[in-house]
């Protein structure tokens, strides 16, 4: 009962960060290396609010996403912007380096020591008994509420939104969509926040359960297979990779090495780009295309 | 690869001179005045700049392999850690399990780097650009997990500390030695990559990288070509791990993360994508750079304050000029050499001729 919690704890966790990889890649056809890096400067962006001006949880952490939102704007105005039109490749490098300047500029501002925003904001992590004799912690649950919320709110908004119609168009044919009046770099850029958002949710979250330092960043690197697994252009795939990446990496550390915690997603990983390289849920053409 | 004549009264009369490395005498004066001065290097320089010297030779080695797969096939790689950890593990665990010595354990390491170059080049076949890196970068993870499965497995948990290789009763630990051996090998990889370059392989590498559709239809062999690049490149990249392993006389995962292969990627990004010379020009800057934020902050007023800093700072400014180089010069530090040669070459005049023109 334990480990049907822990995987959906930990499902959780991944969707809600592969949600970002996967609002990038839908809309601008850019995989974001630096995700977990901004899902980590989302962390830090609650210490600095909850140090600086309220020490109210929910004020505190509304003013992180709120502020994590325009760092993801900002990031597509002044960087990715540049590179839109450039090789596929080119823009995956510029977010790698991206990544690494966010994570020394991190530890510069906040320094390399671990931080427990919980603390600082007074909630008390309690574990809730569950029946079955299993337990979650309070923030646990509240992540596992939170990516309901957030995938609820995202498949609406992409549905039945102006902007989310907006944004599947331009992710279906840039060209097109322009040529409707849809402006590109806005949606881009809409993208880039909504995608730093949900990452930074996913940060602050992770934060308050279980402390901040820089091994977050490896989390968010280890979502990445979650997302590619279901289809990097597919929500629903999103949250089915998540749910698979999750169940074998929650299985096979309990029954046969602890280690395995960091390679099980990439391991998933292999085997789907052997079999599927497209995902489960994701549009094959594109990789076909001379 | 066909080079431009340099100056303007130099003009070719045969394949043979197309063909030949260097084409004139100015260029083999300038070849031989250059080994004099890298001759002469270890008997001027202090220790730690020769440090830095072997270091920058064995970071040489790996981007040279790297340039020949990405800068010439084409085909991404994000692993090339996980190749060079493959190859320092191979000579660790030989030296610890067989006590193996170097000249078997070199051959091993190119050996297990070959077969896993197989392994990594695999997915190519199937998969194109993003998808390629980012199966290359599954596999390195695969691959340092594995080392580090062993290192906890075996009991060496901080690292597995190996012997310096021996000649007969001689030992080779000094820098100097160091020096030759590794300037020797930086200089048969060149000689290799240059040789294979100018040969069937490298026109076929850079008919697939151009489109691989055409180039099947040319009749060039498309999964053997990329599948060759990617033994060839793993081979080289394992060698310099082993020799990386060596150098150090220690061995351990930590030396081996995703940051070392962005940084080779940073490399010949850096140096200029499709150029040896690039290659070898990235791993100088990538590698000194480090130690050039050293001394910029040791030289700034309150200089003890940063010290703690220090490895925060080098990350963010190498970010930062990852950044730069791939948003405002593409072609690197090579694109920069060219325009400079360019200007003197025409000088007083602005512009090549248009018909004159190469590229």
């Amino acid at each position: 009962m334990q480990l049907a919690v822990n995987i959906v704890v930990l499902a959780a966790i991944y969707a809600l960060i592969a949600c970002g990889y996967v609002l990038v890649y839908r809309v601008s056809r850019v995989l974001n290396l630096a995700h977990g890096e901004l899902m980590m400067l989302g962390a830090y962006l609650l210490v600095m609010t909850a140090a600086s001006f309220s020490s109210h949880w929910l004020i505190a952490i509304a003013a992180a996403v709120g502020l994590s939102l325009l760092v993801g704007v900002l990031v597509y105005l002044f960087l990715m912007r540049k590179m839109t039109g450039e090789m596929v490749l080119a823009a995956v490098l510029t977010t790698v380096a991206l990544g690494i300047l966010l994570r020394g500029l991190m530890v510069l501002i906040w320094s390399a020591q671990q931080q427990y925003p919980a603390q600082r904001l007074e909630i008390t992590n309690f574990a809730i008994a569950l029946p079955g004799g299993a337990r979650i912690s309070l923030c646990a649950a509240m992540l596992v509420a939170a990516t309901a919320l957030v995938y609820g709110a995202l498949f609406a908004f992409l549905r039945f939104g102006r902007w989310g119609l907006r944004m599947r168009a331009a992710g279906q044919s840039p060209l097109l969509a322009a040529q409707r009046g849809i402006n590109l770099h806005a949606v881009y850029a809409l993208a880039w926040g909504l995608s730093t958002l949900t990452g930074a949710l996913a940060g602050i979250l992770i934060a308050l359960d279980s402390g901040l330092d820089q091994t977050m960043a490896i989390i968010g690197l280890k979502a990445f297979p979650a997302a590619l697994v279901g289809g990097l252009d597919s929500l629903v795939g999103a949250l089915a990779g998540s749910l698979i990446v999750a169940t074998a990496e929650v299985l096979l550390i309990h029954y046969v090495d602890p280690l395995l915690s960091e390679v099980v997603p990439f391991l998933v990983l292999i085997a789907m780009l052997v079999v599927r390289p497209w995902g489960l849920f994701g549009t094959r053409e594109e990789l076909d295309r001379v | 690869m066909s080079r431009r004549p340099h100056a303007s009264g130099y003009f070719r009369i045969g394949y043979a001179q197309d063909l030949a490395l260097l084409q004139s005498r100015t260029e083999r004066g300038a070849l031989a005045a250059l080994l004099a001065v890298l001759a002469l290097f270890p008997f001027l320089a202090s220790a730690f700049l020769l440090d830095l010297a072997n270091q920058v030779l064995l970071a040489s080695i790996g981007a040279l392999a790297l340039m020949l797969l990405t800068g010439y096939a084409g085909q991404v790689s994000l692993g090339h850690a996980g190749l060079m950890a493959a190859g320092a593990f191979t000579v660790g665990i030989l030296f610890k399990e067989l006590q193996t010595p170097f000249w078997l354990t070199l051959p091993a390491a190119a050996l297990v780097g070959a077969l896993l170059g197989v392994i990594f080049g695999l997915p190519s076949l199937r998969l194109r650009g993003l998808y390629l890196a980012v199966s290359t970068l599954a596999l390195h993870f695969l691959v340092v997990y594995l080392g580090g499965e062993y290192e906890t497995k075996r009991g060496f948990s901080t690292g597995i500390v190996i012997d310096p290789p021996t000649i007969g009763s001689f030992a080779m630990t000094s820098g100097r030695t160091w020096y030759f051996v590794l300037g020797g090998a930086a200089a048969a990889t060149l000689l290799l990559c240059l040789n294979l370059l100018r040969a069937g392989t490298g026109r076929a590498w850079a008919a697939i990288r151009a489109n691989e559709t055409v180039a099947e239809a040319l009749g060039i062999g498309v999964a053997a070509h990329k599948l060759l690049a990617f033994v060839i490149s793993s081979a080289l990249a394992a060698l310099a791990g082993a020799l990386f392993a060596y150098y150090r006389g220690f061995v351990s995962v930590e030396a081996f993360s995703l940051f070392l292969s962005i940084q080779y990627v940073a490399m010949i990004i850096i140096g200029g994508m499709g150029s040896l010379l690039g290659a070898i020009l990235g791993a100088t800057f990538v590698t000194l750079f480090p130690y050039g934020i050293e001394a910029a902050l040791r030289a700034l007023p309150g200089a003890q304050r940063y010290a703690g800093a220090l490895f925060a700072v080098n990350y963010a400014a190498f970010g930062a000029v990852m950044i730069l180089f791939l948003v405002l010069e593409p072609l690197g530090l090579v694109g920069i050499w060219r325009r400079v040669q360019t200007y003197f070459l025409m000088w007083p005049f602005k512009h090549r001729p248009m018909a004159g023109r190469s590229r």
